[in-house]
């Protein structure tokens, strides 16, 4: 018995989640978003859900390959990027466009920045946003078989150019109305963020401050709609809060990583979005708003750093 | 009541359940070699006072503390000293030892038992450090020197550390359960030694009969209670502890007698109650020896100066080839390189992994998602500091408060990416502090 054992330092044990379990819980979270939006929207949704993920899985295992890099795909973030860039995108895009929305999420956005872990910018997000100054018509075409018309979101706004009269909240509840792929189904979202919630992928700390910022601003300040309950909840139900909220706004990579940074985050979010929304060109805000704030990360970390333990006077000489 | 405990922490798999059953057994030595290193605790190494080819009884004192802050060593067997010369220890390093052929007859020195009521503060202080008692959860500081703050009478706790949050260890947890009495004594002899301190015994939730009979037995004392800690780890730190059971909280440029506090684990209380009233020095230990690496694990109580080897012999031998084997617990232990070690006072385990996760895990991009900051139980944001390690960037460390970690592995254990971030941050903790004994 004169071998040498194996030595590391401590400790011994590792946990049994990886980058790849976390990615996949978000992607098995989107799946009831995912399977309304197919329900809703039919065969096209289907396509350009299966379109993103394959695109973006593809562009990052290229790119990879030919950088000389270790391939990662297998972490499946590219899978989840592509199945975001999916739900944001109206089921009549054109897939080209879709693709090319795909590429530039992964290749720009993530790649050229460092990879997993470096975008300062969600790429999904960035994606459509991108894809929403460039193709601002086919992405804001909801006209389907099934729906037509404006997004109960875009009659809501006041002096909108939609006119019409705004769904009932049910229908924006279950998710029988236009809009993009996942965004439509609040009670299908839900579901997803409870299983992100139960399984600790998430925090709270984010997607309420969010929304209970953005649901105060507008029960107090909405032009016309001052003190209505319902018009609140047609907001909150209404365009891509939900989803943005609970799966983009988390975005680990793009979100600040101290406690208190992601409640400063949550904030900002919620009153970048009420002002985006209420008096901004378009009836969505919330794209804008979670890409703006991505940029204000660094800052906020800067100023949240948690205060570490025992960093005061002890208690018995306080209490003196 | 409520479960007393701290923010932050981790819950790693506990595998306690291998051998929380296995009654102490004890472990006879071999005859043959016993090594006794000189430096088995915080301080000066201590001072040889027999030469080779003395013949030693077992209980008697071999080398004497080398200055305030050191301990006596005693030796546990009869024989005839070998050599003083390095030897290699648990945690990997080398040092002076005296090597005592065990001659089997376990021939010992008289001691002197003595009642509680005839002790004077004085005299308890003498028998524990005569008796070579350290902190036996594995910082091995000498007891007698806690004991003995620079304020007495600002001391309201003593707590006994039974959390016992590493996974897999189960000696404190038989040693309350089989010896609960002594526990007690042995607290109560620490008790003496202040005006008003009222003694905590800090017990983790996952062992529920061991609070039990706990409380049962301290029913009838009023300044000792017995606190349900929750299971995390690392409820035994002693800062966590600390928080969990008074509300104070201390940092690293702090004592817990800052606080009013001192802490003591399982065992060494245990080791007090031998001193003082049995007046055995410390010269045995319990030892779990588990993992999935041995065939029969179990709890015994070890004579210091044991080869590891017998140790792994006791639980029936490895199973297979294991690739690994840890002195202490999983999150903090030393892992050997080799077994040809002696059981020393903070011995607490010998951890046999079939497997060597660590060594299968690749690192891959940190995805920033917070764990390790959620874990700390410091309250730090491991991710930046082993960003700051990496680039060598002091100054950024010491800000953010990198020199107050504990080194408790949980943003390593925890970390979805599987970054070395422990590894990481106690390598720039150790530049710094060279650096700063430098100047």
């Amino acid at each position: 018995m004169s071998e040498v054992f194996n030595v590391s330092t401590n400790p011994h044990v590792r946990s049994k989640d990886t980058t790849q379990t976390i990615m996949r819980d978000v992607l098995i979270a989107l799946l009831p978003a995912s399977i309304f939006g197919i329900y809703n929207f039919g065969i096209d949704a289907l396509i350009r859900i299966i379109v993103g993920i394959v695109t973006c899985m593809a562009s990052e295992a290229v790119y990879q390959y030919f950088m000389h890099k270790k391939v990662t795909v297998m972490d499946l973030s590219a899978a989840v990027t592509g199945l975001l860039i999916a739900l944001n995108i109206p089921s009549t895009l054109n897939v080209g466009f879709e693709i090319m929305g795909c590429v530039f999420a992964i290749i720009i956005v993530k790649q050229l920045f460092g990879g997993l872990g470096q975008n300062f910018m969600n790429p999904a997000l960035a994606a459509r946003c991108f894809l929403l100054i460039a193709f601002t018509g086919p992405m804001t075409n909801f006209v389907t078989d099934t729906f037509t018309g404006a997004t109960p979101l875009a009659m809501l706004k006041p002096n909108g150019e939609a006119e019409g009269v705004a769904s009932n909240l049910l229908d924006m509840f279950i998710g029988k109305t236009s809009g993009v792929i996942g965004e439509t189904s609040v009670i299908c979202l839900l579901i997803g963020a409870a299983y992100l919630l139960v399984r600790k992928v998430i925090s709270l700390r984010i997607p309420l401050t969010y929304v209970a910022t953005f649901a105060v601003l507008i029960f107090l300040f909405a032009p016309g709609h001052q003190f209505d309950v319902e018009y609140m909840a047609m907001e909150i139900c209404g365009g891509g809060l939900i989803l943005g909220a609970f799966f983009m706004a988390t975005d680990y990579v793009t979100s600040p990583i101290t406690p208190n940074g992601k409640l400063v985050f949550g904030v900002i979010l919620g009153l970048l979005t009420f002002i985006f929304r209420m008096f901004g060109g378009s009836a969505e805000g919330v794209s804008y708003a979670i890409i703006f704030s991505n940029l204000l990360v660094p800052l906020i970390e800067k100023v949240t750093v948690p205060k570490s333990f025992g960093k005061k006077k002890p208690v018995k000489e306080a209490a003196k | 009541m409520g479960k007393c405990t701290f923010k932050g922490g981790v819950h790693p798999y506990d595998g306690k359940e291998l051998s929380k059953d296995k009654p102490i057994k004890e472990l006879f030595p071999a005859v043959g070699e016993m090594v006794f290193p000189l430096s088995q605790h915080i301080g000066a190494p201590a001072v040889p006072v027999v030469a080779k080819g003395d013949y030693v009884l077992a209980g008697q004192l071999i080398a004497e503390a080398g200055g305030f802050v050191s301990a006596n060593i005693h030796s546990s067997v009869s024989g005839t000293v070998k050599a003083i010369e390095p030897r290699t220890l648990a945690t990997g390093g080398k040092c002076n030892s005296i090597v005592i052929e065990n001659d089997g007859e376990y021939k010992e020195v008289e001691y002197s038992p003595k009642k509680l009521e005839d002790l004077s503060r004085d005299e308890i202080r003498e028998r524990i450090k005569a008796a070579g008692v350290v902190g036996m959860g594995g910082a091995g500081f000498p007891t007698n020197v806690k004991l003995t703050p620079k304020n007495p009478e600002e001391i309201d706790y003593i707590i006994v550390n039974g959390a016992e949050c590493e996974p897999y260890l189960t000696s404190d947890y038989r040693r309350l359960l089989e010896e609960s009495d002594n526990v007690i004594l042995g607290l109560k002899v620490a008790l003496k030694l202040f005006d008003h301190a009222k003694g905590i015994i800090g017990i983790e939730d996952n062992k529920p009969d061991v609070i039990r009979l706990m409380q049962e037995k301290v029913a009838n004392e009023p300044d000792i209670e017995v606190k349900e800690l929750k299971t995390k780890y690392p409820q035994g730190g002693e800062r966590c502890l600390i928080y969990a059971t008074t509300g104070r909280s201390i940092n690293s440029s702090m004592l817990p007698a800052d606080a009013g506090c001192i802490v003591h684990n399982v065992d060494t209380i245990f080791s007090i109650y031998m001193a003082v009233i049995e007046g055995k020095p410390l010269t045995k230990r319990i030892c779990t020896v588990t993992g999935d690496g041995v065939k029969n694990p179990g709890n015994f109580y070890v004579w210091l100066g044991t080869n590891y080897r017998q140790l792994l012999e006791a639980a029936d031998g490895p199973v297979g080839e294991p690739e690994k084997y840890i002195s202490g617990g999983p999150m903090m232990g030393f892992a050997m390189y080799s077994l040809d070690v002696p059981v020393a006072k903070g011995s607490s385990s010998l951890l046999v992994f079939q497997e060597d996760i660590v060594s299968k895990v690749e690192a891959s991009a940190c995805i920033r998602c917070g764990r390790c900051g959620a874990g700390c139980p410091s309250h730090l944001l491991p991710a930046k500091l082993a960003g700051f390690a990496s680039k060598n960037n002091e100054e950024g460390f010491v800000k953010f408060d990198g020199m107050e970690c504990v080194e408790c592995g949980s943003c390593s254990y925890v970390c979805p990416a599987k970054r070395p971030l422990t590894q990481q941050i106690k390598a720039m903790r150790r530049t710094i502090m060279a650096n700063r004994r430098k100047k």
